[in-house]
């Protein structure tokens, strides 16, 4: 059976440490190029279709500024 | 499919565990002692003690865990938080005690009151955050700085002719019969983590069955004072620190 993932990210909290973007395993988040009100690069999906839900990026984020959802499809 | 069909809370499958409080963390970018917090908070939610934890927050970066994880805490002066820990355990036996505390707190200034808390063998669990220097205070060299590590103090790198040799605290520990589990994890990766919030419900059972001292060194990052990127930090400890302080169980005599 074949899952989506999806998340939430909350980008004025996000430290931009970038733990997060090694972590995931299918690409599917990036560094933004734009900053946030604390001056930090976020990170956001970049490509959203890739993700699985895996919660990966979500576990090291050390701020926990990350919700993850998935549904099976 | 849409992400506005997958973003819905009946599809939630992790968020930030009621236990971490509002208060944005003082922490720099990528510092492992906020993952150990987030460690801390799920295991005390999942284990569903909250009313039950009494931590001890140490002088160091991790100062403000009070502010951070929604349990009852006590401050302790600089590197008595075993001593502290010891005597809340006393007037509270029923209660999971544990300190959290830095390399410098821990294996500088409070070297022998952790040597004794362990050595009788208290029925507390102790959190040990080593990174390797003093964060806090702008990265001075601690007990467990790496030979040829370069610090504020050490700016040619540590030298065992001067300084001596890394301290390998969870070992020399481990020798004593009161302590029951010593182990030895880190935050870098997903699956570490993990590996490390079991250690951690082991610790606490440890306690429910007044086993003894439990003992979990997390080998982490200071990418301030390591002048590193947190990427470039994990990547750095995996190379240098896992070698001196291999992640692993050091002991274990739980019998669970
Ligand atoms: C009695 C006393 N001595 C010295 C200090 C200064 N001081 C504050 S934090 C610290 C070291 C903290 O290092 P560590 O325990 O490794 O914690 P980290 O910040 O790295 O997490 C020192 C020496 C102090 N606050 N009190
Ligand atoms: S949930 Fe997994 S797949 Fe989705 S962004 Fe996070 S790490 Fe990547
Ligand atoms: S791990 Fe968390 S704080 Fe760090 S970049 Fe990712 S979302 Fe932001
Ligand atoms: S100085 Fe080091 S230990 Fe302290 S918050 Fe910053 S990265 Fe973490
Ligand atoms: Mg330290």
């Amino acid at each position: 059976m074949a899952v989506r993932g999806a998340i939430e990210v909350e980008t004025e909290l996000c430290k931009g440490c970038g733990v997060c973007v090694v972590s995931c395993p299918s690409e599917t988040i990036a560094m933004s190029k734009q900053v946030n009100g604390k001056g930090y690069n976020y990170m956001y999906m970049a490509h959203p279709e890739k993700c699985t839900g895996c919660v990966n990026c979500a576990v090291v984020c050390p701020d926990t500024v990350i919700t993850v959802y998935r549904v099976k499809i | 499919m849409d992400i506005t069909d997958i973003i819905k809370p009946e599809n939630k499958v992790y968020g930030k565990s009621r236990l971490l409080l509002d208060k944005v963390m003082h922490f720099c970018p990528g510092c492992s002692h906020g993952t150990i917090h987030k460690i801390i908070a799920e295991t005390i939610d999942e284990l569903d003690i909250q009313e039950q934890v009494i931590g001890i927050s140490p002088v160091g970066c991790a100062v403000l865990a009070y502010d951070y994880i929604d349990i009852d805490w006590q401050e302790a002066a600089h590197g008595r938080a075993p001593a502290l820990a010891t005597a809340i355990k006393r007037l509270y036996p029923d209660k999971y005690v544990f300190t959290y505390q830095g390399d410098g707190d821990l294996a500088s200034i409070g070297t022998g009151e952790i040597i004794h808390t362990c050595n009788r063998g208290d029925n507390v669990t102790i959190i040990f955050v080593n990174n390797a220097i003093y964060g806090m205070t702008g990265g001075q060299m601690a007990p467990t700085t790496l030979e040829g590590m370069k610090t504020a103090t050490t700016p040619k790198g540590r030298s065992y002719i001067s300084s001596g040799f890394p301290m390998k605290i969870t070992e020399m520990l481990a020798i004593l019969p009161g302590v029951v589990y010593a182990t030895r994890q880190s935050v870098d990766t997903p699956a570490a983590e993990r590996k490390a919030k079991k250690a951690v419900i082991k610790a606490f059972k440890c306690q429910k069955l007044k086993k003894g001292t439990s003992f979990i060194e997390f080998v982490s990052t200071c990418s301030s004072g390591w002048k590193m990127t947190p990427t470039e930090a994990n990547t750095w400890m995996r190379e240098n620190m896992f070698p001196v302080f291999p992640p692993g169980d050091v002991k274990d005599e739980t019998g669970f």
